[in-house]
């Protein structure tokens, strides 16, 4: 381990999907002056995967570990446990670290289902033997191992204690090395703090201007059914955007690329339930007092869960579907 | 007294089992994790009474599930859940739940979105595979095999090519992606994607950018090859390491081939060829049942395809093998030549060298940079089309939704979406065949036998790391996560067990790429 007197930074992944690293990559020429100003100790998809140097260090001696990817097996378990021993502070970086994540879906799930559809019933899969993948394997003499799939998926501080969230699928560049400095400099921000902007992305969308003081909607629109006009509010065409109950710091790019807000950067602060803050600011603008009505607006979402819940399901007061009902809709 | 007697005869087989398993398990390497992947990765190596190699295990230790949580989805957020399984190759993934919504509602995309689509989609191609060649797998050609581990990294690449290279290479890179940005929202994870055309049209203005970049794109492929052919082609030992036994499988391949059978990136059929290069198969996408089976192992999460006529025996190369392979070299087995001028001079040239099909894993490398070449020609054609910025880029679907099949090559071979719904369009079913696990029946023989071919007798030599490393790596084991290894290093540890589990031995690099004793 080097003693170079340099600030030590950890990055680590969990289950996720590498995009939380190619946003560090995305820093392009600048990641030349964070690897002039700190340490990376340990980034095993870039750099020496030494899971045994980290365990070598003292404890603490890791001035902040970024963790990407939610918790789904017991390997990304122990490794965030050990890495929160060894650092002053824990950054969950990226939506799945933050709020579980899109993995985090498969809390509509368990453990069983997902192995059923994925090893036995996938319409490609051969398994005439009805083979799992197994944990430990005697293998003819030979013990091969596996990390243990859990029922349940979790954010990164429903498992360790968490000093600052970084919000985004993917976090965006700037931010990522406004947070870099903003650590390095000392002057540290509350901790719990969501290193963005907190304030709703409508107010950093090019679109603004164009978003009515009181909409009305009577019809939600998906955005394949519409020919989306690449200048006017998404809300005010009927598209559900989670723009007003979303945290800015984006700068809106999906709205740039002419498509609604999905809510990867999670709520603005004192947020309890994402999905319900987003649940109760589209309810609010449906522009009808009729309750047949409203239920007939309602079911143009025929997804709520994936609609309102897609990054945050996790960390939402529903956290998961109940293991009893998953069980009683298994075949 | 019988029982007793049965029960002595029993406890002595039972320990004779014991004292044979025991001599067995007498020494177990493993390499944990390995990296450089997309993903997690790890390596069990068992070694025989002679201490040569019983059997190597490639193991994915990493299942997310996204087939099951894709139930109760709006089809449309595919393309964006999907992209979620891999952010650095998110564009394919986007790309192929796209294609996937354009079958599933049955409409053609408009003349324009297909030709932004595919646009986009090369310009993915030509980042992705720059990025393996002069980062990951590149290193190991360009600095070379036996170089010292220190050097044997994009520091070292730098080092040969000089400096003013590698600040074009970031330069390039982020140029690139920058476009992905204008036109899909974001690089990581973009959000173009809508059955029948895209969501944003290109600006004129943009397309002049476009134009640019896209020459500057090719330039960049020429200049590849150029160290390809200099460094790596010129070199007689490295040329005997691509052709030596230890990196050479014989094995069906596989791509997506358009009309005259020249690899199509964004669209086509699937093509397959035998080991001796006949064709075996010809299909559109929506046939892929009848040719794809995954089979399941219980070491690993990742599930292996293997051609269903054929059948799944066993890790085995051979025509009577199903296993088949993806990617780069896979492709270029699988065509007949390249579908622009410059790509074309070069396969022509790859094929007279290595002749046909080529066998030879560690020819990815090469096939790769003239798929890179063959990219940014095929970008610059889209981006100089006078229709690349009509206003025409959706056509609305109109058809009730039921079932789709949509495809692409991803940079690592070939990517299969299949979605069913409802009536709603909510989808009821989905089915995923990405490229890794098209690969992944080779790549754990490539690494057994590349493991066979390097220990012997117990002996763990140093060697071992850099080369065990390059029998997966070459299929391009989802590259960019690990393109800045800036201070270089392939990070491995390789510990020696006794058949207690107890460490004997191990060796470790560090980040200075040193290898150490314990």
């Amino acid at each position: 381990m080097t003693t170079n007197g340099k600030p030590k930074v950890a990055f680590y992944w969990c289950a996720s999907c590498g995009g939380c690293e190619e946003a560090v990559v995305d820093l392009a020429e600048s990641i030349l002056d964070v690897v002039a100003a700190v340490d990376i100790i340990f980034w095993p998809v870039a750099l020496d995967f030494k899971t045994k140097d980290v365990e070598a260090m003292a404890d603490g001696s890791i001035l902040v570990s970024f963790i990407n990817g939610a918790v789904r097996n017991s390997e990304q378990e122990e490794m965030v446990h050990m890495l929160r021993r060894k650092s002053q502070l824990v950054i969950a970086y990226g939506a799945c670290s933050h709020l579980g994540g899109i993995p985090g879906l498969a809390n509509l799930w368990d453990k069983k289902t997902i192995f059923q559809e994925v090893y036995h019933e996938g319409v490609s899969t051969v398994n005439p033997d009805g083979t799992e993948p197994q944990p430990e394997l005697d293998d003819q003499g030979r013990r091969v191992t596996l990390p243990r799939f859990f029922d349940t998926v979790r954010a990164l501080d429903q498992v360790i204690d968490v000093d600052y969230y970084m919000p985004g699928c993917a976090p965006t560049p700037k931010l990522t090395m406004q947070a870099i400095q903003t650590l390095l400099s000392g002057n540290l921000p509350p901790k719990g703090a969501v290193l963005s902007p907190d304030t709703a992305l409508c107010k950093e969308c090019p679109r603004i201007d164009t978003k009515p003081e009181d909409l009305a909607i009577t019809e939600f629109k998906r955005p394949h059914e519409i020919l989306i006009d690449e200048e006017k509010c998404l809300l005010a065409q009927g598209i559900p955007c989670m723009g007003p109950a979303t945290r800015g710091g984006c700068e809106a790019l999906c709205i740039k690329g002419n498509m609604p807000c999905s809510g990867c950067f999670g709520p603005p602060g004192r947020v309890r339930d994402y999905g319900g803050k987003i649940l109760s600011a589209l309810a609010s603008i449906v522009g009808s007092r009729d309750d047949a009505e409203i239920i007939k607006i309602l079911d143009s979402i025929p997804d709520p869960i994936g609609t309102f819940y897609r990054y945050s399901l996790p960390v939402s007061m529903l956290r998961r579907k109940k293991m009893e009902a998953v069980a009683s809709e298994k075949k | 007294m019988s029982d007793n007697k049965n029960r002595a005869v029993q406890e002595t087989l039972a320990k004779g089992a014991a004292k044979a398993d025991a001599s067995y398990m007498s020494r177990r390497i493993t390499i944990d994790p390995i990296t450089r992947l997309e993903g997690h990765g790890k390596i069990d190596i068992f070694l025989n009474d002679q201490g040569d190699v019983d059997r190597a295990y490639f193991q994915v230790p990493e299942l997310r599930g996204f087939e099951k949580f894709a139930v109760g989805r709006l089809a449309e957020d595919m393309p964006q859940i999907t992209s979620r399984i891999c952010g650095v190759c998110p564009t394919a993934h986007h790309m192929a739940g796209t294609k996937t919504l354009d079958d599933l509602y049955k409409v053609e995309p408009t003349e324009t979105a297909k030709k932004i689509r595919e646009m986009i989609y090369n310009i993915f191609m030509v980042e992705d595979h720059a990025i393996h060649f002069y980062f990951l797998g590149g290193p190991d050609f360009v600095v070379g095999p036996t170089a010292p581990a220190a050097e044997r990294n994009v520091l070292g690449v730098i080092g040969k090519v000089g400096v003013d290279t590698g600040k074009q290479v970031i330069a390039m890179r982020r140029r690139l992606r920058e476009i992905i940005s204008t036109l899909g929202g974001k690089v990581v994870h973009p959000v173009f994607g809508l059955p029948g055309g895209v969501a944003r049209r290109v600006k004129p203005e943009e397309q002049k950018h476009f134009q640019e970049v896209a020459k500057e794109a090719v330039e960049f492929g020429k200049f590849t090859m150029k160290i390809l052919e200099d460094i790596v082609l010129k070199n007689k030992d490295y040329v005997d390491l691509i052709l030596s036994d230890a990196f050479t499988h014989k094995t069906y391949y596989m791509g997506l081939m358009d009309k005259n059978n020249h690899p199509n990136f964004y669209d086509g059929d699937v093509r397959v060829v035998t080991p001796e290069g006949k064709e075996y198969a010809r299909f559109p996408i929506q046939k892929y049942l009848e040719h794809i089976g995954e089979h399941v192992e219980p070491w690993s999460y990742v599930k292996f395809c293997f051609l269903k006529k054929v059948g799944w025996h066993g890790f085995k190369e051979g025509a009577d093998s199903g296993v088949f392979c993806v990617a780069p070299l896979a492709r270029l087995n699988a065509a007949d030549g390249m579908a622009t001028p410059l790509a074309n001079e070069l396969y022509q040239k790859y094929v007279a060298t290595l002749g046909k099909p080529v066998h030879h894993t560690l020819a990815n490398h090469w096939a790769r940079v003239i798929e890179l070449v063959f990219a940014a020609e095929r970008f610059q054609q889209l981006a100089n089309d006078p229709e690349l910025t009509s206003d025409n880029i959706r056509r609305l679907p109109t058809e009730t939704p039921k079932e789709g099949v949509g495809v692409v090559e991803a940079p690592r071979g070939t990517l299969i979406h299949h979605y069913k719904t409802d009536d709603r369009g909510v989808i009821t079913m989905a089915n995923l065949i990405v490229a890794t696990q098209n690969n992944s029946a080779r790549t754990a023989m490539s690494v057994e036998k590349a493991a066979k071919g390097l220990i012997s007798k117990g002996v763990v030599s140093d060697g071992i790391l850099n080369e065990v490393e390059m029998a997966f790596r070459a299929y391009d084991p989802c590259h960019g996560c690990a393109t800045h290894s800036l201070p270089g290093s392939m990070p491995l540890i390789v510990r020696v067990r006794d058949l207690e589990g107890n460490t004997t031995a191990t060796l470790r690099r560090d980040s200075d790429g040193r290898i150490h004793k314990e």
